[in-house]
């Protein structure tokens, strides 16, 4: 399996994680969405490591990663407190700035 | 070379300048008064004397002059300064300096009552125009002229609205001035488009270029006709004549130098002096208007009560004779006219302003029986009178008839004919004046040929007259120095005042003896000009004389006999009497015409604001509001399309990166 197999493979999650952000209502469902883009571009990084032998797309991975985990908890946090706010986290109701 | 002519013409014109510098700069001697105008008083009378002294070192026909360049460019002077000194203009300065001072020393009692600073100005304002009017007479190039033509209007302004506290002289000043410019523009356009033919101001230059056919006269109308239309302001000529009987809201003396005697005439001379410029179809139009302005002015006379009105119409009316004398191509004779003018018409105002002075009335009918209390007026008033009427022996008479004859001479038969309809009413509106104020007994009632437009109901103490309503005191119309005080029976002026009126009343005298005896004055007339001698018809002087005659009898019949009477004379010329009290409606013309096109001015302007200022402008307002309301609608507020936003524009990024890029 080349290179090619992996790019497949992270342009189609990267797609399934899009259609998720774009489609969900649910502000949950889009938090999933995002990280499923991230972990694809992870793919790639790693992929783009294995097959140039070095690794600086493995530690380009590993702040990614971080990243992802920081992003989630805040994501989830702000979901929290939304939700007691407005008592919805469905993103259609979440239209305040709609002038 | 003190004896040059131009040199002293030169000290002629430079010494009122000092006298208005000093004033000028020295306050405290101008709030002094008095002395202010003791001052100018010494400078105007050295100035009289070097301008009799300049007349007499000038032999006959002889042109003295001075030059200094101004206005340099590559070497060649596009104008001069300088002083001219020839005849005419020695002549002319001889009646200038000899008026002012004259009047200068009048004015001291007639203005006595007035506060120093008040009299510091006025004298002030005397020297500049003493000096601007000389600088007019003696400029020997048209640029210097106008720049001294514009210094006269403003001192005309400025002693028009002399009592600015009197709203109504106040509004006569600003109305002399802009009915004045109106004219002073086309005399700029004159005198500038002429500078594009000729390449010269200078008078003589132009004189050699016409005579010697470098210019052809014929293609000068358009520039001549503006020429002419700075004279039309100046000399109150028809359309615009109504500036001058409103000028009277000044003090009488100023209406003696300025209005009557010298700055009115200045478009005369100006027209005597550039007449060889003239094709005959502009001196056509010239001759016309002088002789229907004469005859207008002389209706108009007729029916003002008030006396300086009345002066002020006779002053128009004999422009126009000069105008039409110009016109006739002898402008000599014109200007002949124009100097016993000068001298008979400042002799009538200051007469008047004397009366005015004893009686503390402007109005006719509160004068009367004059004679009797102040017999030495009355006396040089008449003199003045038989003048301007024409009567042999006295001052006018040569000259108007020279006038009647050269609009004979030339085949002008028209205007002739008004002229001699005016010689008419010139005798009887002036003698009117004459029985009105010095022999009629005081009118107790009010006849109606001489009330004025305006309820002319006089109170006074002892005339037992039916007393009328609404006797205000602005009714009484009163010129003189607003807070005149005592109210003494009339007499005559004091010796300072008289002195004044004796010498115009004999030099008007001596001219007409002189001139009538010894045939033509100084050879003035036409045959002066080089042109065959006009040979008057011989009926022409004894028909002059008798229309004069024939004038002063009516006058005696209606105003001193009164067999005739008054209201049924008034009622034959039913029409034209209202129409000469309403002033021919010329001014209600004016206003209106201005308050049209004001009004219709305003309209376009505001109809360009209302929807093409504005109407751009809401345009451009109503793209940007319904682009922004466009716009909103992308603004959905719902995170996902965002996202649409962003996934489209990165993949629209990518395929741009694709294909344009490799």
């Amino acid at each position: 399996m080349g290179l090619q197999a992996y790019l497949i493979l992270a342009a189609t999650v990267f797609c399934i994680g899009l259609f998720g952000v774009v489609t969900r209502r649910n502000t949950i469902g889009i938090l999933l969405g995002i990280e499923l883009m991230l972990n694809a571009v992870n793919i790639n990084l790693v992929a783009f490591s294995h097959f140039s032998g070095t690794i600086t797309g493995m530690v380009f991975t590993l702040f990614t990663i971080c990243i992802t985990v920081s992003e989630a908890a805040i994501g989830l946090a702000l979901v929290i407190l939304l939700f007691r706010v407005r008592r919805t986290v469905m993103a259609d109701h979440l239209d305040l700035l709609k002038g | 070379m003190m004896s040059d002519p131009a040199i002293l013409a030169l000290v002629a014109l430079l010494l009122p300048a000092a006298s208005f510098l000093i004033l000028a700069i020295v306050a405290p001697l101008r709030l002094l008064g008095r002395p202010a105008a003791y001052t100018s008083i010494l400078f105007a009378a050295g100035s009289l004397a070097a301008a009799i002294g300049a007349w007499r070192g000038h032999a006959e026909q002889q042109v003295t002059r001075l030059a200094w360049d101004w206005l340099p460019s590559n070497g060649v002077s596009i104008a001069t300064l300088g002083i001219l000194a020839d005849r005419d203009s020695t002549l002319m300065l001889i009646l200038v300096a000899l008026v002012a001072f004259l009047v200068q020393l009048y004015s001291v009692e007639y203005l006595h009552d007035e506060a120093p600073a008040a009299l510091g100005r006025y004298y002030t304002y005397h020297s500049l125009f003493a000096f601007s009017m000389m600088g007019v007479v003696l400029a020997p190039n048209l640029l210097q002229l106008f720049i001294c033509w514009e210094l006269v209007g403003l001192c005309s302004f400025l002693l028009i609205g002399f009592w600015y506290q009197k709203p109504e002289a106040a509004r006569a000043a600003v109305k002399a001035f802009w009915t004045t410019k109106a004219g002073d523009v086309g005399l700029l356009i004159g005198i500038i488009l002429l500078w594009r033919v000729a390449g010269t101001f200078d008078i003589g230059e132009l004189r050699t270029l016409v005579t010697s056919g470098a210019i052809p006269v014929e293609g000068l109308s358009l520039i001549t006709f503006c020429i002419y239309l700075g004279a039309v302001g100046k000399s109150a000529q028809f359309p615009l004549h109504t500036w001058l009987p409103d000028a009277m809201e000044g003090p009488t003396p100023v209406s003696a130098l300025i209005h009557a005697a010298t700055m009115v005439t200045a478009g005369v001379y100006l027209l005597h002096r550039t007449v060889f410029l003239f094709p005959p179809d502009v001196l056509m139009v010239v001759a016309w208007i002088g002789a229907f302005t004469a005859l207008l002015a002389a209706v108009l006379a007729c029916v003002q009560d008030d006396i300086k009105r009345v002066l002020a119409y006779s002053t128009v009316s004999q422009l126009g004779y000069m105008m039409a004398a110009i016109g006739a191509g002898f402008s000599s004779a014109g200007f002949f006219h124009l100097l016993t003018h000068g001298l008979f018409k400042a002799l009538l105002f200051l007469g008047a302003g004397a009366m005015i002075h004893a009686v503390h009335s402007n109005d006719l009918p509160r004068m009367g029986g004059l004679a009797k209390t102040m017999p030495q007026t009355a006396i040089v008033f008449v003199i003045g009178t038989l003048s301007i009427a024409g009567i042999p022996l006295f001052g006018g008479f040569l000259s108007k008839e020279e006038i009647l004859g050269a609009t004979l001479a030339g085949h002008q038969t028209g205007p002739f004919v008004l002229l001699m309809t005016v010689a008419f009413l010139t005798a009887f509106y002036m003698f009117r004046v004459v029985f009105l104020a010095f022999f009629a007994v005081r009118a107790t009632h009010a006849s109606p040929l001489h009330v004025a437009a305006g309820p002319a109901n006089h109170l006074r103490q002892g005339s037992g007259g039916p007393p009328k309503l609404q006797a205000k005191p602005e009714a009484g119309h009163y010129d003189g120095p607003p807070e005149a005080g005592h109210h003494d029976t009339p007499h005559d002026p004091p010796a300072v005042m008289m002195l004044p009126l004796w010498v115009l009343a004999v030099l008007s005298l001596g001219v007409g003896i002189y001139s009538t005896t010894l045939g033509h004055f100084l050879q003035f007339g036409p045959g002066a000009e080089g042109a065959a001698e006009h040979a008057a018809p011989g009926w022409l002087t004894p028909a002059a004389v008798g229309v004069a005659i024939a004038g002063i009898g009516l006058a005696w019949l209606v105003y001193q006999r009164r067999t005739i009477d008054a209201g049924r004379l008034a009622s034959a010329f039913g029409p034209i009497r209202t129409a000469a009290l309403n002033k021919f409606w010329i001014d209600d013309i004016y206003e209106g015409i201005l308050a049209l096109a004001l009004l219709a001015f305003s309209r376009i302007v505001g109809w360009i604001d209302r929807y093409l200022v504005d109407g751009v402008l809401n345009v451009v307002s109503a793209w940007t509001v319904s682009a922004g309301g466009l716009l909103r609608t992308v603004q959905t507020g719902r995170a996902q399309d965002y996202v649409y936003g962003v996934a489209v524009g990165l993949l629209i990024l990518i395929l741009w990166m694709r294909w344009a890029l490799t």
